[in-house]
């Protein structure tokens, strides 16, 4: 089994992907290869879940493995289990990297490989670093130590997501959304799910590999799920959309406040024993004010990667939901496709029968704007409340 | 010897030889009350003598000693003050001294009610006191009673939605509320609208962007585009503005789909203070759900817009206003 299994339905990236690493394979042997074959900066992008990250993961074993990415020597083994001495993975996750982190982690990229090979610096969501932590990448980037390789995440290319100057000096491997049979097929194989949930699980997750195995294992993922899909009947009103923006809102918090409060709580902890609060004797007024400080800018730190928690928790709650208006839209037209939530397909076919075409679509593209508007940093609870009433009016 | 009296404040008017009985915790309303009865003490008889005593601080003796006859006569006013701390044997003195009172003497006792000193307030009322209420002002309703009233004591005017504003920007303490009128009242003509509040409280964002929000959903389009002006003209950040607009909007739509009920039931069931809910009772007139789903729309672009999706920010906000008022006046697009 070669390191490309589990990267689910991308076919073109792993040609191109295979293709590079045998590229890269022939520079260690020290043969000439025909310029631009192997590339020092990748740019994977993708939508949420089509796997940027297993993908990017794979490559930097294929980049380590004398056999292109076989699967089952230690080098493939080490890379993809985050060990490999010469691959770095960085994961902003709202945590910003800082600067300084930054260039230690680009200087570390630029010694020699110990084994040999390469020095890999691997970026997930990239589009998450600071203005100031990206610049110093840039200047690796641009000028990149003849054995290294960047490999980084983005959901798109958009200048949003990445600076039009790292882009540019980037090869972009986009992805695609995966199949629903494919994503089931890696539930079951890889997670031992059993395949009438694994197929439930990939569908309602529509293409999200790591969403599909949460779905299947998590009940409280599947309470949350069934509640945003109860969502369109209990649009009965103008105050019944303003209580559904509500229960939305606080179960994304309550969601995010789950995943991340014990991690704050750990960091906080670590931090305090690392600076040793409570000291006293000579300078320890002075060492007092620093640690403030530095405890100060951890909890602001805390506290983005709680709203992008927030925001995420609440995306997939969107994403559930447009699947609901979508199967309602597929029923209306009577197009010959698999719904979405095949376990409410009733409820999205008999509001179709209810309402018009059009009104279906007007419905589905509410969702979508209110995606697009708390992506655009628009209060969520007002997009929200915007999006049911909306919703309810059709 | 008759002099003017007090016409509209019968209940603080000091008669002499008097013993008075100011009850209520509005601290800003029963200083008020004690110094008006001094003052009517002090305008019958103006060389009466003023002595002021934490009820707490006295002893017997003192006491014994003020209200005592006067060898010389001379008349004598003594205000206690914080009667409900006054100590076992002064609160005796004292309702020995209220059965049978001294021709020279005014006595003013001021108490915050409830359980503490009761003895002290129960005896004095049954043994005749005149009894002068401060009302508690808890009702959002009271308190704009309260700042109208105000202001039209020092001799100026105010609307209910001026003193709304100004609520809004002060906030709910009497005093600060107090001197906040006083001083609007002296800086200008004394006419106050939500524009002078506004003027005044700039630095309040809050303010500003409620004023604006305000006169959108009533459909006052002239008003709330000079409210938005001068917000932007003083450098008031549109984000805050587009939020309140928002905020408008949605206290409506929940308070108009909330049904009957009392502002504090309502408020009880929405999790929202009852003088919003009474305010938002008024503005939902003439609105309709379908009129309601547009205007959310519109605060919601406007969000958008402001949070950077838009070069002219202003205009954002403006188009909003036009927007809301314009959905109330069609009731909804559909
Ligand atoms: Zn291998």
């Amino acid at each position: 089994m070669t390191v490309w299994a589990d990267l689910v339905g991308q076919d073109a990236a792993i040609e191109t992907l295979s293709r590079a690493a045998r590229a890269a394979r022939a520079v260690v042997d020290g043969e000439s290869v025909e310029p631009g074959a192997m590339t020092h900066a990748w740019l994977f992008t993708g939508p949420p879940g089509s796997g940027r990250s297993v993908a990017a993961r794979a490559f930097a074993a294929a980049l380590q493995c004398p056999d292109g990415g076989c699967g089952v020597c230690a080098a493939c083994h080490t890379t993809l289990g985050g060990t490999h001495a010469d691959v770095r993975f960085v994961v902003p996750e709202g945590l910003s990297i800082s600067v300084s982190e930054m260039r230690a982690l680009v200087l570390r990229a630029a010694s020699s490989p110990t084994q040999g090979r390469w020095q890999v610096l691997l970026v997930e969501d990239a589009d998450r670093l600071t203005e100031a932590a990206g610049n110093a990448l840039l200047k690796a980037v641009e000028e990149p130590p003849a054995r290294t390789v960047f490999l980084l995440c983005t959901p798109s290319t958009h200048p949003d997501d990445i600076s039009v100057t790292i882009r540019s000096r980037c090869r972009v491997v986009t992805l695609r959304q995966p199949p629903a049979e494919a994503v089931a097929e890696v539930l079951v194989r890889r997670d031992g799910i059993p395949p009438n949930v694994a197929t439930w699980a990939a569908s309602a997750a529509q293409g999200h590999v790591g969403r599909a195995r949460h779905l299947a294992r998590d009940p409280q993922a599947q309470s949350r799920r069934e509640a945003v899909l109860a969502v369109p009947r209990r649009l009965t009103g103008v105050g019944a959309c303003f209580d559904a923006a509500n229960a939305l809102i606080e179960a994304a918090e309550s969601e995010a406040a789950a995943s991340t409060s014990a991690v704050d709580a750990k960091e906080k902890a670590a931090l305090e024993t690392a600076l040793g609060a409570g000291g006293t004797g000579k300078g320890a007024a002075g060492a007092a004010r620093g640690t403030k400080g530095q405890i100060t800018d951890l909890e602001r730190r805390q506290k983005t990667r709680a709203t992008r928690s927030q925001r995420d928790a609440l995306d997939r709650a969107l994403v559930d939901l447009a699947g609901f208006y979508r199967d309602a839209l597929v029923s209306s037209v009577g197009a010959p496709v698999a719904p979405v939530h095949a376990d409410v397909a009733g409820q999205s076919a008999a509001a179709a029968r209810r309402w018009s075409p059009e009104s279906t679509l007007r419905r589905l593209e509410a969702v979508l704007e209110c995606r697009a508007a708390i992506d655009a940093n628009v209060k969520p609870r007002i997009a929200v409340e915007a999006m049911m009433l909306a919703l309810w009016r059709g | 010897m008759s002099r003017p009296r007090h016409p509209w404040h019968d209940g603080a008017m000091a008669d002499r030889n008097a013993v008075h009985l100011v009850l209520g915790d509005e601290e800003l309303l029963a200083a008020r009350a004690v110094g008006d009865l001094v003052a009517a003490a002090r305008a019958a008889e103006p060389d009466a003598e003023l002595r002021q005593y934490m009820a707490g601080e006295l002893v017997a003796g003192e006491l014994a000693e003020m209200l005592s006859p006067s060898l010389f006569g001379g008349a004598r006013v003594l205000v206690l003050r914080s009667g409900q701390d006054a100590k076992k044997d002064v609160i005796a003195a004292l309702l020995a001294y209220a059965k049978s009172p001294d021709d020279d003497v005014t006595l003013i006792v001021q108490h915050v009610g409830g359980a503490k000193g009761k003895a002290l307030s129960d005896g004095l009322k049954s043994a005749g006191a005149k009894v002068a209420t401060v009302p508690k002002i808890s009702r959002p309703r009271e308190r704009v009673d309260f700042v109208t009233s105000e202001v039209r004591r020092l001799g100026g005017k105010a609307g209910d939605a001026a003193a709304e504003a100004l609520i809004a920007a002060v906030g709910n303490d009497l005093r600060e509320l107090a001197s906040a009128c006083s001083q609007l009242v002296a800086d200008t003509d004394g006419n106050i609208d939500v524009r002078t509040v506004s003027r005044y409280y700039k630095g309040r964002a809050e303010v500003s962007g409620f004023n604006v929000a305000d006169a959108a959903l009533v459909g006052d389009v002239s008003g709330a585009l000079e409210a938005l002006r001068w917000a932007l003209h003083i450098g008031v950040d549109p984000v805050p503005i587009a939020d309140a607009i928002a905020d408008g909007v949605r206290t409506v739509a929940r308070v108009a789909s909330a049904g009957r009920g009392s502002a504090y039931q309502i408020a009880g069931n929405l999790g929202m203070p009852p003088w919003k809910v009474e305010r938002a009772q008024r503005q939902a007139r003439g609105w309709t759900p379908d009129a309601l789903v547009d205007a959310m729309q519109a605060a919601a672009e406007c969000n958008a817009a402001v949070k950077g999706g838009s070069d002219d920010r202003a205009y954002a906000l403006e188009r909003a206003v036009f927007a809301v008022a314009a959905a109330r006046q069609g009731g909804g697009a559909r």
